[in-house]
């Protein structure tokens, strides 16, 4: 059901001469939803992004955004808003003018510009910054400056491209919870572009998996890494094996694994590698047919029986953990 | 001795010593040696070494200098002026509207063609084209645009600025364009997104972006045409002046005095606008 502002994409389709970057792409959005777009590099989803803030023309089908179809207006009509990867951050321009760019180019008078700007700024906690260039500033700061350009507009879709991308690791997961945060009081639409698994996790309601140009799954982030409906799917989200039976391909998580000793198990195999991880312990082994699973085990329940590599081993699990792929 | 080389500041000093004998040689020599000889006296038909201000008194007391260098500054300026014009739209078409490097290689390369000749021989061949019976007033009269040949096509203002402006077009198109290729391309997106007009992007982004750009073109072109004298020569056919004449006379003359003292004030001249330019941009994150 559409309400609000809710976007949907119909048919999406995107094509670089003969190579299609995303094909025929369904997809609709909750408002106030913070959704992923996860996937590999090349697999479309910065494509679609890009489609959706108007900076790429669809080839095909189109984008609409609370009932009105917005394929072909120009970006700042269509209620998006875009954070570009490199933040993008007019060098020439303090970050008090940056933020109200587009007011300026409205026609805004000044001192309603500055204003403005100082609240967007209190928003993202960088009041004091006002005055500087973006030279000036940190990554982190100038992907709040970025953050705060964009949400000057009132967009009631927020698009982010690879945010985090830039930052080091621990300013990354300051930042992400910054983000949901910001999302959350604002209560509109974030559309955020990602290839890291651990992100689209930790942030997103509804995550959106792409390879080849298409949507390979989507759903609560739970349900995509809970119950992977496909190969790609379950080995792009990482903690998975996908073991071949004889009734098909089914994906495992590796911690609902169980040992037991040799052909007392379900699947039979030799362990190829053991990495202590801390909490877990980390099995590597080569089951029949070739097939290389992993196994995670709680450390203090490896060690009861620890076992090394080249020792013979079944491996057991509860059917309600097989989840079957399709390749 | 083993430890004199291993001295930093003597490395320092050697290694910056063959650049600096070159400059002063070939750079700072020349001009103190103009300074010097812009106080020499001279009569006639010899010149003597003294330190008068004879030479700069006449200088500053004739009319025909300041006339001269208005004239000067009036080619500066309007030749400026196109060749911005000009330099500032072929840098932004070869920057942001072709797509492929080797397409801005090619076309920049095709740029550069004409300078595959000498100045002269690019300022000469306007003549048989601007002449009064030259191929353009043919062609206008063919046309029935003009009746009869336009006089003030050849050996006029006109045609020296059009030499100017031909001539040093490039030395703006470069430094803008170089500065252009280093605006990252998600600003424009950015101004875009943000509302902005292609126009309102022209001017809030790439304007002001490319500003060093500007000033090391304006720069270029600036000094070279207050230093030029061969071009005001031949296109105006010896009927407009420049500082440049006003000097290429009196060496003719052998007042070589006289033409220091003129040189010494056209160099302050360009150095003080130089030092204007630079106060309005700074260029130095371009070099």
């Amino acid at each position: 059901m559409t309400t609000g502002q809710d976007l949907e994409l119909v048919s999406l389709t995107k094509r670089y001469g003969d190579t299609l970057a995303v094909d025929r792409v369904d997809h609709h959005f909750r408002a106030g939803s913070y959704a992923c777009l996860l996937g590999p590099s090349g697999c479309g989803k910065s494509t679609t992004l890009r489609m959706i803030a108007g900076h790429e023309d669809p080839s095909d089908g189109s984008i609409v955004l609370g009932g009105a179809d917005v394929s072909w207006l120009p970006p700042a009509k269509r209620g998006t808003a875009m954070m570009f990867q490199s933040y993008a951050l007019f060098p020439h321009l303090s970050v008090s003018d940056n933020v109200s760019f587009s007011l300026k180019m409205k026609g805004v008078e000044a001192a309603t510009r500055r204003e403005k700007a100082g609240e967007m700024l209190e928003l993202v906690h960088m009041t004091q910054f006002a005055d500087r260039l973006p030279d000036q500033l940190s990554g982190g700061q100038q992907q709040r400056v970025a953050l705060a350009r964009a949400l000057i507009t009132n967009p009631q879709v927020l698009l982010l491209d690879e945010p985090l991308s830039a930052l080091d690791p621990f300013l990354r997961i300051r930042m992400r919870a910054e983000l949901k945060r910001l999302q959350r009081e604002l209560g509109i639409t974030f559309i955020h572009v990602t290839h890291s698994q651990d992100e689209a996790l930790a942030l997103a309601d509804e995550i959106v998996v792409m390879n080849n140009a298409v949507i390979e799954q989507a759903g609560p982030a739970r349900e995509v890494w809970g119950a992977p409906k496909t190969e790609f799917v379950a080995r792009f989200m990482g903690g998975h094996n996908v073991i071949a039976l004889p009734q098909g391909h089914f994906a495992i998580r590796a911690d609902h694994l169980a040992l037991t000793n040799a052909a007392e198990g379900r699947l039979d195999g030799r362990i190829t590698g053991v990495e202590y991880q801390g909490a877990n312990v980390l099995l590597t082994i080569l089951a029949v047919g070739d097939q290389e699973v992993s196994a995670v085990l709680p450390e203090d329940q490896f060690f009861e029986n620890p076992m090394q590599p080249g020792a013979e081993v079944g491996l057991s699990w509860k059917d309600s953990a097989l989840h079957p792929v399709s390749a | 001795m083993r430890n004199l080389l291993k001295n930093r500041h003597l490395s320092g000093w050697l290694l910056a010593a063959p650049l600096s004998a070159v400059l002063l040689l070939f750079l700072v020599l020349p001009i103190v040696m103009i300074v010097v000889v812009s106080f020499w006296g001279a009569t006639e038909f010899s010149i003597y070494p003294a330190f008068l201000f004879d030479n700069y008194a006449f200088l500053f007391g004739s009319p025909v200098t300041y006339s001269v260098f208005f004239n000067t500054f009036k080619y500066a300026a309007i030749t400026w002026v196109f060749t911005l014009g000009i330099g500032f739209t072929v840098a932004y078409f070869l920057a942001f509207h072709v797509r492929t490097l080797t397409w801005q290689i090619a076309l920049f390369l095709l740029c550069t063609i004409p300078f595959w000749t000498s100045n002269i021989i690019r300022m000469i061949s306007w003549i048989p084209f601007l002449g009064r019976n030259g191929l353009a007033n043919s062609t206008l009269i063919s046309w029935g645009v003009i009746d009869e040949p336009v006089e003030w096509l050849l050996f006029s203002d006109f045609s020296v600025i059009l030499a100017f402006v031909h001539l040093y077009t490039l030395f703006m198109v470069v430094p803008i364009f170089n500065t252009m290729m280093r605006i990252d391309r998600s600003l424009i997106e950015a101004a875009y997104d943000n509302g902005a007009s292609g126009l309102q992007t022209l001017t809030n982004v790439i304007i002001p972006l490319t500003k060093p750009g500007i000033m090391i073109g304006s720069i270029f072109v600036v000094t070279l045409v207050m230093g030029d004298f061969i071009t005001v020569r031949f296109m105006s056919g010896s009927q407009s002046a420049n500082v440049g004449r006003l000097i290429s006379n009196d060496i003719a003359l052998l007042q070589y005095p006289s033409a220091a003292a003129t040189a010494v004030v056209l160099l302050a001249t360009v150095l003080l606008i130089i030092a204007v330019l630079l106060r309005f941009v700074d260029i130095r994150k371009e070099l």
